[in-house]
């Protein structure tokens, strides 16, 4: 890096936040494109790499922490968002990034998915959707239609109808709710830039196809389409546009401002013989 | 008359939920301490929210206890609604003295039977004669004189304490107060039995009075935790609502987190941000915590978690306690996963220990997991100024010189001690990802068998080489005969030492306090010459007896005092067992 003041900085690109290490995803894996939106998201925002925590899961999409070159967490399937969120109540300063996939994120970590919304941390979400666990090979997972067959597991079918994340995530209480997909890279780092300038909790769910256990998903890119309408800040304009919609339009649906949790209010001593004195008799 | 020492006094207040029972011997406790005395008292409750029963169980002494005694020498009914609940926690002595209100039901049989002494005084009528009156302060009134406390001591502490509630119910108090301290029966009862004062102790010096609960949250900010994330559980709550207002004071914060897989997660985040970090639990969170802790431990994040063991298994019995989680502590993590694990020993031994496992997790950047107990957790003691002096060991290494542009910061270096410098987010050239994959020295993923055992064996180098020094464990006495425990049962061990010698017995006690790693050629040594080894703990099955079968030589006949909670082991039981053995 170039140090020297009078100089205006060099640009950053979005390989310097990158990380040598060559990723365990598919040929074709929608997730390529979602690194390479964060990374351009981080360079336009111009991030130094060490202010950025990226936190992340279990799953194919969970790995992408280590394909960068910031500072992260690879933890346990599941509960990304709850240690981004101690990471965040203990260090504000801190520009905090969270991913994970459809499973990791509404299955074994919805619990703390709709508190994260409630709790409204200045953090940005991802989920990279694509609709099926990959890591274990192929199994349904909550955003799986109900009557997708191909899993071994649940042959039949799951039964099971699956959520619609942006509308959980609005009735949960999160601030900012975006759709992207993976086919418009440039369009997500868009969203992404939003996102983390967003003030609290930012929720983006970025489609993100499956090509070897869902390779239907490669027609996505015919599918998808821009919302029509601008985001909103009303809630019931908000669910109507979620329940209208296919579940393939994109764009940033709601944005509103809520207070932000963060805990401490900085303090005012260091010493803890203060607490002493309520012991003695 | 009364069988126990002189200046050391059992009593119990019982009464439904609501009468008032544990405002009494909370403020009996300060009585006791603002009189010069040593003591503890402990609440026995129902499940109930509200209503149900509430027991104040008391004990005042001239020298420090840390336990209950075994049998009471006073009982105090308020009302004997669900007195029978009570029946198997109050053993009252046969020469007690009852004092009961006759407005308030038919003394039970069991108690009639007893051959006590029993005093009528109708204590709620009393108290409704002035505004504001409480049956329960009359009760204090009662209690205070027959221990012959001063009433001065009384009307300030009542002053003091009610002082918030307005003037009515201070001098309702205090009236009601003074209707018991005067009440002719109990001024009989008192000069009849020619009842020492407990008076002032000859002990010189402060003294404080503590939960085991707040002694640990004292001992963790101690130990520079500046970050908590909690579940509210039984009996773990009040630690947390002790930290969580004075955390904030210190600059740092307590986050209410929607579950215990979130708390646990949630410690492991802000510690990773440089900041030492804890939470507590009870058995049922504890066991929903144990996948993230083993994360904890191969991520190399430093974490503690205090775990008030409660009556288990499932949810067990949330208000009692059972020394039953020893076993999870130590073995409840999946994979090969070495961590600390510290008992503490009585109240004042919870701020060392909670101070210690703080200071060695972030000394070697792993899990510590502190076990307490309710008893432990939420009776009070009036106990000498706690003092100690812990080694001197290094806060945690943080990488700073060792990171520079073009250097390759490795953040799992194999160093000679196990522990590698840890880059904290914010500082430049230190990016890692923290792995709870196992992975090679620069934090990459890796299955390669080579990683996996340069990496086991570094994160087992960081615990078995260090050096704990004299803390490992608390040894009193000598002699041919030694007792083994750990936890809240040392108290009642060396309480029933201290009989035995008096009776001419000699004794060594030899309490854990850390009790993983594991410290077998001290326990070796502790144990030469010695002849016959008891291991006393609360366990149903055994857990600390197969611990040490495991892990120690033990090569003194050895039997065992083993059983469940709730109802405490007493120093009676452990007496009664030596002395029938030896």
């Amino acid at each position: 890096m170039n140090t020297e003041p009078e100089k205006v900085p060099i640009q950053v690109k979005p390989k310097d936040y990158k990380s040598a290490i060559k990723p365990v995803w598919c040929p074709g894996c929608g997730d390529f494109a979602v690194l390479n939106a964060i990374t351009k998201a981080l360079a336009y925002l111009g991030l130094p790499n060490e202010q950025v925590a990226f936190i992340t899961g279990i799953g194919c999409s969970s790995r992408i922490a280590a394909y960068t070159s910031l500072y992260g967490f690879h933890g346990v399937h599941g509960r990304a968002l709850a240690l981004a969120g101690g990471l965040k109540a203990a260090r504000k300063d801190l520009t905090v990034l969270v991913a994970g996939g459809d499973g990791d994120g509404l299955s074994i970590g919805g619990n703390h998915f709709i508190h994260a919304c409630r709790r409204n941390m200045d953090m940005t979400y991802i989920i990279m959707d694509n609709e099926v666990y990959g890591m274990t090979k192929g199994q349904a997972s909550p955003t799986t239609a109900s009557d997708w067959t191909k899993s071994k597991l649940t042959p039949q079918g799951s039964g099971i109808r699956p959520f619609q994340p942006a509308g959980l995530a609005l009735t949960s209480g999160a601030s900012f709710i975006a759709r992207g997909f993976t086919g418009d890279p440039n369009g997500l780092a868009r969203m992404l830039v939003a996102a983390i300038k967003h003030k609290g909790f930012s929720f983006v769910q970025a489609m993100s196809p499956c090509p070897t256990f869902r390779p239907e998903q490669m027609n996505w890119k015919h599918q998808v389409k821009p919302f029509a309408e601008e985001p909103t800040a009303d809630t019931i304009v908000a669910a109507q546009r979620i329940q209208a919609d296919d579940g393939m339009s994109t764009g940033i649906i709601f944005k509103r401002e809520y207070p932000v949790f963060q805990p401490g209010n900085g303090g005012g001593t260091h010493d803890v013989s203060l607490f002493e004195s309520e012991f003695e008799i | 008359m009364i069988s126990a020492p002189a200046c050391d006094i059992s009593l119990a207040i019982t009464g439904s939920g609501g009468a008032g029972s544990i405002t009494a011997g909370e403020l009996l406790l300060k009585l006791a301490g603002n009189n010069g005395c040593f003591g503890m008292m402990r609440g026995s409750f129902g499940p109930q929210i509200r209503g149900g029963e509430a027991a104040a169980l008391v004990r005042i002494s001239h020298f420090p206890v840390e336990c209950m005694n075994d049998g009471f020498d006073l009982l105090l009914a308020l009302d004997w609604r669900n007195a029978d609940r009570f029946a198997e926690e109050i053993k009252l002595r046969p020469d007690c003295l009852i004092i009961a209100d006759p407005a308030q039901g038919e003394i039970p049989t069991a108690i009639r039977k007893l051959k006590a002494d029993i005093i009528e005084i109708p204590m709620k009528t009393l108290a409704k004669e002035v505004p504001g009156g409480r049956p329960n302060m009359v009760a204090l009134g009662l209690l205070v004189h027959w221990l012959g406390f001063s009433s001065e001591k009384a009307a300030m502490l009542i002053d003091q304490v009610f002082a918030g509630k307005g003037e009515e119910v201070v001098s309702g108090s205090r009236s009601a107060f003074t209707k018991g301290f005067t009440e002719p029966l109990i001024v009989e009862a008192r000069e009849a039995r020619k009842r020492p004062t407990p008076g002032e102790t000859e002990h010189v010096g402060d003294r404080w009075q503590l939960s085991g609960n707040e002694a640990c949250g004292l001992g963790a900010l101690r130990g520079g935790i500046r970050f908590a994330a909690a579940y509210p559980i039984t009996p773990a709550s009040d630690l947390l609502e002790w930290l969580s207002p004075r955390l904030e004071e210190l600059g740092g914060s307590l986050v209410q987190a929607e579950d215990e897989l979130a708390s646990i997660n949630m410690v492991i985040g802000a510690s990773f941000g440089g900041v030492p970090s804890m939470t507590a639990t009870s058995g049922p969170g504890l066991a929903l915590m144990t996948e993230a802790m083993g994360l904890a431990i191969a991520s190399e994040t430093p974490a503690v978690v205090v775990n008030v063991m409660r009556g288990g298994p499932s949810t067990g019995i949330p208000t009692k306690s059972e020394q039953v989680d020893l076993n999870i502590a130590l073995y409840g993590l999946h994979g090969d996963a070495p961590h600390l694990v510290l008992g503490a020993l009585d109240h004042a031994d919870c701020i060392l220990t909670t101070e210690w496992a703080v200071r060695l997790a972030e000394a070697t950047q792993t899990l510590a997991v502190v076990l307490t107990d309710q008893i432990l957790a939420q009776s009070r003691v009036l106990t000498p100024k706690p003092e100690y002096k812990l080694p001197a060991i290094e806060a945690r290494n943080k990488a700073s010189d060792e990171l520079a542009e073009g250097e390759n910061y490795q953040r799992y270096k194999l160093t000679s001690s196990g522990v590698s410098p840890m880059a904290i987010p914010g500082t430049a050239f230190g990016m890692y990802v923290a792995e709870g994959l196992e992975h090679c020295e620069n934090g990459r993923p890796s299955s390669a068998a080579s990683d996996h055992l340069a990496q086991l064996d570094k994160r087992q180098r960081k615990i078995s080489d260090f050096d704990f020094g004299e803390h490992w464990a608390q040894i009193s006495g000598h002699g041919k005969t030694a007792i083994i425990t750990w936890g809240s049962s040392t108290a009642a061990v060396r309480e029933a030492a201290a009989r035995l010698r008096e009776g001419g017995d000699e004794v060594k006690v030899i309490a854990l306090r850390l009790l993983m790693p594991v410290s077998p050629d001290k326990l070796a040594h502790e144990l030469e010459g010695v002849e016959r080894v008891l291991i006393v703990e609360q366990s149903h099955s055994k857990q600390f007896h197969h611990y040490l079968r495991a892990f120690y030589e033990i090569e003194p006949e050895t039997r065992t005092l083993a059983r469940p909670g709730p109802l405490p082991i007493t120093p009676g039981e452990i007496v009664g067992q030596i002395r029938r053995w030896c």
